[in-house]
């Protein structure tokens, strides 16, 4: 249990967020593009943080399907910020040894003639470390 | 007027049109970019958590170099923009970063945020302002139904981008009028492309560009700006059948201007 305790001070710290502060409007995830792509959808993300529930955040693939785009950030009327926890969580994944999403080696793959150079340096940004 | 300028990775890459219209546009509004004398990649999307402090220097050494020659910095791709801004804020918000990335560095002279960075819209509007823009228009798109793409980066976080109005912005329809076209308002114009999802997952990127670009088309638009690579590529490669066309809005400077076809 100490081990859920320290996973989530950790993402309150890194990510300065108070999940206290939601009121469970759901407004954030109502504005958010990733919404069906989503398991877990913002305002869950809120809540289970505050819960503790940081392993199962940690296993979804929600942590890839978000597009930092802070629509749930710009939108919630508690400044709650949501999209850094989204962010938080996924660092906690790839900063383990090993567990990078998504590595140089899956590019080349993945190239295409019109890709943007930024497409590339952001995923690599967002997936691994 | 001079400015220092970060063109970024992908303008001196795959966007060279968007950074090459840039610089002929300016010089036609008698405005200098001077390239900054070197500058790094800054990383493409900012980092969140407050311990990621390597992630942010490439930015920050951009910052300090803009601070040191002591001219305003211009941007002009919409995620540079959002990464060198941001690291600016936090520089002179948080005292922990702020100590660390100074430590860090060690500059000649501490560094706490002194630099202007501003995007080249931002230049348009508030330095040259679009009154002087439309007189030097030659080639008029008048009659042309243009619609603005914002995406996220250029407005979000509103409180630290201070570009225009998050939920409600107007610089972008601003400067489709001052080329003489007319601005198209639809309801996507400032939700997210689909970013770098493309890598993860084709589909979903393909479904946010099929929401924007169809928006666009159900208001009328015949054409789509955008500043950014990244927008650029979701609204064209990710786009269905028959989307509505889009373009660097630039590209539509410099042809109003008369100086796409200068050789620089
Ligand atoms: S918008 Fe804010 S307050 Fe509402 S559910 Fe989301 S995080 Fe909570
Ligand atoms: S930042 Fe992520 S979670 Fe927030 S609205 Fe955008 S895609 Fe959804
Ligand atoms: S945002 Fe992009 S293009 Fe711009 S420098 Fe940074 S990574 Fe490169
Ligand atoms: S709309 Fe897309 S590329 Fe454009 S700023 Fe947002 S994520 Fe970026």
């Amino acid at each position: 249990m100490s081990g859920h305790v320290n996973l989530k001070d950790t993402v309150l710290e890194i990510s300065g967020v108070n999940p206290r502060k939601c009121m469970q409007c759901g407004k954030c995830s109502g504005t958010c593009p990733a919404y069906g792509e989503m398991e877990y959808h913002p305002h869950q993300f809120v809540t289970m943080v505050d819960r503790g529930q940081i392993e199962k955040l940690m296993a979804s693939p929600s942590l890839y399907r978000c597009l930092a785009c802070m629509a749930c950030l710009e939108r919630c009327p508690r400044g709650v910020e949501p999209a850094k926890l989204v962010e938080a969580v996924r660092l906690l994944v790839i900063r383990q040894q090993g567990q990078n999403h998504m590595t140089g080696d899956d590019i080349p793959e993945k190239l295409d003639p019109e890709l943007p150079q930024q497409a590339i340096v952001a995923a690599l940004r967002k997936y691994g470390k | 007027m001079r400015y220092s300028y970060y063109p970024g990775c992908t303008l001196k890459t795959r966007a060279k049109e968007l950074d090459r219209y840039a610089r002929l546009s300016a010089a036609a509004l008698g405005a200098e970019l001077e390239e900054l004398p070197e500058w790094q990649c800054c990383g493409a999307v900012y980092p969140m958590a407050k311990d990621e402090i390597a992630t942010r220097l490439s930015a920050v050494r951009a910052l300090m170099s803009a601070r040191d020659l002591g001219t305003t910095l211009v941007t002009v791709c919409s995620a540079c923009h959002n990464v060198l801004k941001r690291a600016n804020e936090d520089l002179k918000a948080d005292e922990n970063f702020r100590t660390k990335v100074n430590n860090y560095v060690a500059p000649e002279v501490p560094y706490a945020g002194e630099a202007k960075v501003i995007h080249y819209l931002e230049m348009l509007r508030d330095e040259i302002g679009f009154d002087a823009v439309k007189e030097k228009v030659v080639n008029s798109f008048k009659g042309k139904k243009i619609a603005a793409y914002y995406g996220c980066l250029l407005l979000r976080p509103g409180k630290v981008m201070a570009f225009d109005d998050p939920e409600n912005p107007r610089v972008i329809e601003d400067f489709i009028a001052s080329i003489g076209a007319t601005p198209v308002l639809y309801g996507q114009r400032n939700e997210c492309c689909g970013a770098y999802v493309t890598l993860e997952d084709k589909a979903q990127a393909q479904k946010s560009a099929r929401r924007i670009l169809d928006s666009a088309k159900a208001a009328g638009a015949e054409m789509i700006v955008t500043a950014c690579p990244l927008c650029m590529y979701n609204l064209t490669a990710n786009a269905p059948e028959g989307a509505v066309p889009v373009k660097y809005f630039t590209e539509l400077l410099a042809e109003a201007l008369g100086v796409k076809e200068v050789q620089a």
